[in-house]
């Protein structure tokens, strides 16, 4: 069978990080409600987690691991602040897209 | 067949499956519904890349509060309603050249992977070895963190302040009330108001004309509304 002789090697992991950040990429451009386009940007920064825990364990260092720590730490910063911003545009409007973020001006 | 390959198989499926939801669900709760997969399944990866803390973290932090914050936001504000992906303002033909380029850069990390043949360059353990005798990686993380990160893990504390100030300005309300125009505000009021009646004819309770009054004032506050647009 050939399915015993395969092993998970960590270029798995890195290839899967890379599909997810491609998909988070494409939402990204694609979607127009902003929060489906912030949970795009979570997706991408996931990804990339994901990768930094695997060259920490391709290469055995520990340096990967805490900056996914810090990684972790900006993304909730930024979803205090981007909801925060969202919910400012859409309480004006609340069929807006990301092209009405013009409204918040002044 | 090994443990880590049924393990990651499952795991990928669960992210690949959350991540093409995220950007098909019309719905927003569907799509916040989705990215609890991928987050899940991130995080299955970690432990079976012997990431153990992280896992709990990553449990914790994304899928108990970030993404409870986005469902918080979409019932609070009430945009869950269903959005039709073909009208969206696209320009021509975006959609072909975001596919174009997502594909792009998945291949370009897929390529730069081959070239190295699988592997990563650079030094092993350069500072710290993750895998010490004897010490889960909690301890080893804690170490690193607190002796060679620890002034990057100070200024996080800033960062986590500033965010906190950002939010507060952000979601402080106008000043001027009659700035926050909601256009379905009224028109919510007067059915709530109208309902109230009819349950109350129905239930053979005589209108006292409190309710009226409600739908009276539910319409004037209407006319207030189209006269502030206008």
């Amino acid at each position: 069978m050939i399915v015993a002789d395969l092993y998970v090697t960590p270029a798995w992991y890195l290839v899967l990080g890379a599909v997810i950040f491609g998909l988070g990429a494409i939402g990204l451009l694609v979607r127009r409600n902003p929060l489906v386009m912030f949970m795009c940007v979570e997706l991408m920064l996931n990804a990339v987690t994901l990768t930094f825990v695997t060259f920490s364990r391709m290469l055995n260092d520990v340096g990967g691991q805490a900056t996914v720590v810090f990684v972790l730490v900006v993304a909730a910063a930024e979803v205090v602040v981007g909801l925060g911003i969202i919910v400012a545009l859409l309480r004006k409007r609340p069929e807006a897209t990301a092209d009405d973020l013009a409204l918040l001006e002044g | 067949m090994t443990v880590e390959l049924f393990v990651f198989v499952f795991a990928a499926a669960a992210c690949l499956a959350g991540a093409i939801g995220v950007i098909v669900s019309r719905n927003p709760v569907h799509a916040a519904l989705s990215l609890v997969g991928t987050l899940f399944g991130i995080a299955v990866l970690f432990l079976a890349q012997d990431a153990n803390f992280l896992a709990a973290v990553q449990v914790i932090v994304y899928a108990g509060a970030i993404v409870v914050l986005f469902l918080f936001v979409i019932m609070f504000l009430g945009v869950d309603q269903v959005e039709n992906l073909r009208i969206e303002p696209l320009g021509a033909g975006q959609r072909i050249a975001a596919v174009v380029l997502g594909t792009g850069i998945v291949a370009l990390v897929v390529m730069a992977l081959w070239s190295t043949d699988w592997e990563a360059t650079g030094r092993h353990s350069a500072y710290q070895a993750l895998a010490k005798e004897g010490q889960p990686d909690i301890n080893v993380l804690g170490e690193a963190l607190f002796t060679r990160y620890v002034f990057a893990f100070e200024l996080t504390s800033v960062l986590l302040v500033i965010a906190v100030l950002g939010a507060v300005v952000l979601a402080r309300r106008s000043a001027r009330i009659d700035e926050i125009i909601d256009p379905g505000q009224a028109e919510r009021e007067r059915e709530i108001g109208e309902r109230i009646v009819q349950a109350e004819v129905r239930a053979g309770v005589e209108p006292d004309g409190q309710e009226a009054d409600l739908v009276a004032a539910a319409e004037d506050e209407a006319r207030e509304t189209e006269e502030v647009k206008a």
